[in-house]
């Protein structure tokens, strides 16, 4: 197997605001792979939006960001604002969980995705525009040659999230970046995009970054997931791996909360997440979790790998 | 089951006008086209569709909180449509609802112990001395601490919002519970407290419920009976067991196949019925059956499917469907089947 495409060491972000620090991410690393689909899952404020925005340097000047990021011989994080503008879009590309409010209404959606053709293939306006109707095709949008010239506003939730996909695929990226693709949708349609981006990495190779709070999401696509908690991993393992032996605490408590069939009661979690503007110099889990004891009110665990391929960062690992 | 229903509705109609109306201009929109359903005592019924599809504003004509154009809706044997907003006061304590968004739906100027009091003291149901002891009681029933009454909404956490939404509901001990989609706008792990407490509580209390959602799993988890409603109308209509092993109509199918679950090898194994195009516009709705457009039975079922429209028939003891095939006895597997065939 080929090197990863992403490798990412040691990620940190901190938020510098009035009422203080807030350490979004805390020394987070993870690799993506070539024609990989990593999910990265974990609930609101975890982090895992943070993570993927702080990469391609999209975070407000109140962020400060620390580590390295390594995308095929650059460091994203050191580059300089002439050489990310290149990478933006071109080779790393970003689909949002909003399709609304990432297209601009006034303009239709094929001069949209021509835009990224024209700035950074320096295509003319009549082969962007052709390119577009290719793409859109690509995305399986009915009509291609015509919804080439509607707005968004004329094009259903799930045809507007096809958009936002040929946009991201135009310049053929190694990797693409979905951020909660599916989260606005009905399922009908959830499913649709689901397959296509499948298809996507089967047909052009891209690595998916799959950010989602969707556990179901990422059962059906991802071949590796990292579970994110209070900005740090809790667990990483290929897909089947951690559905069929999950050992954090969190982990299981997350797979357990699902609402399914023949179950009495759901398992809770209680608590709340910590507030992320006080140091944890202690496992982030531990005032939530049945296992722990003084060591993990005290330490942070290691993440330590304690089957083939699954990473846990927990001092009492173990499934139920 | 000679109790009478707390809940039925019988052709429910709602049309919204949109756009400018000078001159016969503008457009209906309609938003609930026919809807018949009933809940009876202590039974918790869900009522799942996409966006669009008319499910949370037959919760709001229910609670009339929008006037419905046509039907009639009865809440314990009493027609409640055309009651004035006087006589419907005290009908107001039998139904309840609960918003899908904590934030938008509690009065963020009042303290969260004013909120579950509120109705209370408008329905007279506690005296100001006894009004403290019974919100203390309302937040250790929903599981907040008592201290968090002299809060306001802002300081507590989403799945607070929630509960003090659910104290609110109950606190005049209604009937009906009305909770359009009460989880969807909070994490997993805090969704699941939800779930439990409103299972726990209606077995204690006994009430019926009106469960709003586009969730699938959630209807599995909680309720006894489905219905499935697509561009304003009810599709499908069974036992939640039934519905999810023997789902008849094409659109239950396909929603059912869609919906994702949390097992790689399961989740991997099914087949997707995958649904072509878009819902269409209420606005213009296609004739006969509502669901031609998209139908992977289209073919089969037209030209009847375009002339007239399938009305809900039983085909089981509490099983009804509307879909020319289903009820002519079509075999409902066989759309999966040829969903697996290679293209």
């Amino acid at each position: 197997m080929a090197g990863p495409v992403l490798e990412v060491r040691d990620l940190s972000v901190r938020f510098e605001t009035d009422d203080g620090t807030a350490q979004a991410v805390d020394g987070f690393s993870f690799s993506l792979g070539e024609r990989e689909v990593l999910g990265i899952v974990g609930e609101s404020g975890c982090g895992k939006s943070v993570t993927m925005l702080s990469l391609l340097r999209l975070l407000p000047a109140t962020a400060v960001v620390t580590g390295s990021a390594l995308f095929g011989g650059t460091d994203l994080l050191a580059a300089s604002p002439a050489r990310l503008r290149r990478i933006r879009g071109r080779e790393i590309s970003f689909v949002f969980q909003e399709p609304m409010t990432s297209l601009n209404p006034s303009f239709t959606v094929g001069r949209q995705i021509g835009e990224v053709l024209r700035r950074h293939l320096g295509l003319s306006r009549r082969d962007a525009r052709a390119r577009a109707v290719d793409l859109l095709d690509l995305v399986r949008i009915p009509a291609p040659a015509s919804r080439v010239d509607e707005y968004p506003h004329q094009l259903s939730g799930g045809m507007r999230q096809r958009v936002m996909i040929a946009m991201a695929l135009a310049c053929d990226p190694k990797i693409l970046i979905a951020d909660e693709p599916t989260t606005a949708l009905d399922v009908t349609i959830q499913a649709g995009i689901l397959d296509l981006m499948r298809d996507i990495r089967d047909r052009l190779g891209t690595a998916i970054v799959l950010i989602t709070h969707n556990l179901g999401v990422v059962a059906d696509i991802a071949d590796r997931v990292v579970v994110m908690y209070a900005g740090r991993k809790a667990e990483e393992a290929p897909v089947h791996e951690l559905y069929d032996h999950p050992q954090h605490p969190y982990t299981i408590g997350l797979l357990g909360a699902i609402p399914r069939r023949g179950v009495e009661r759901l398992r809770e979690i209680p608590g709340l997440v910590p507030r992320l503007s006080e140091p944890l110099p202690y496992c982030a889990f531990a005032e939530r979790c049945p296992r722990a004891d003084s060591r993990s009110r005290s330490e942070v665990p290691p993440l330590e790998e304690v089957r083939p391929a699954h990473f846990v960062a927990c001092f009492h690992p173990g499934s139920e | 089951m000679t109790e009478p229903p707390v809940l039925e509705v019988e052709g429910l109609v709602k049309h919204f006008h949109v756009g400018p109306q000078l001159l016969g201009g503008g457009g209906i929109v309609h938003a609930v086209d026919g809807v018949s359903l009933s809940v009876g005592p202590g039974e918790l019924v869900g009522l799942v569709g996409e966006s669009g599809s008319g499910k949370s504003t037959v919760g709001n004509c229910i609670a009339r909180l929008v006037e419905p154009t046509a039907g009639t809706i009865r809440i314990l044997g009493t027609d409640v449509t055309h009651l004035s907003r006087r006589e419907m006061r005290p009908l107001r304590r039998e139904v309840h609802m609960v918003f899908q968004d904590p934030y938008s739906s509690l009065n963020p100027r009042m303290t969260t112990g004013a909120i579950v009091g509120e109705p209370l003291r408008l329905h007279g149901l506690a005296p100001r001395r006894s009004l403290e002891t019974r919100v203390i009681e309302l937040f250790d029933r929903v599981g907040l601490r008592p201290e968090l009454r002299h809060r306001y909404p802002h300081e507590l956490s989403g799945g607070q919002r929630q509960r003090v939404g659910l104290a609110r509901a109950l606190a005049v001990s209604p009937s009906l519970l009305i909770a359009d989609e009460p989880v969807s706008a909070l994490d997993v792990s805090v969704q699941a407290a939800i779930l439990n407490l409103l299972r726990d509580l209606q077995r204690d209390l006994g009430f019926s419920c009106l469960f709003i959602t586009h969730d699938l799993a959630t209807v599995e988890f909680l309720c006894d009976r489905v219905a499935v409603m697509y561009l304003g109308k009810i599709v499908e209509e069974a036992p939640t067991e039934v519905l999810f092993s023997a789902p008849l109509h094409p659109y239950t199918q396909a929603l059912l196949s869609a919906a994702v679950v949390a097992d790689p090898a399961e989740q991997r194994a099914r087949t997707r019925i995958v649904l072509e195009g878009d819902v269409p516009s209420p606005l213009a709705p296609p004739s006969g059956c509502r669901f031609r457009t998209r139908c992977p039975l289209a073919e089969e079922s037209a030209p009847r499917s375009i002339e007239e429209e399938p009305m809900l028939e039983a085909v089981a003891t509490g099983h009804r469907v509307a879909c020319h095939l289903a009820s002519r006895g079509r075999d409902p597997a066989g759309l999966l089947d040829r969903a697996a065939e290679p293209a």
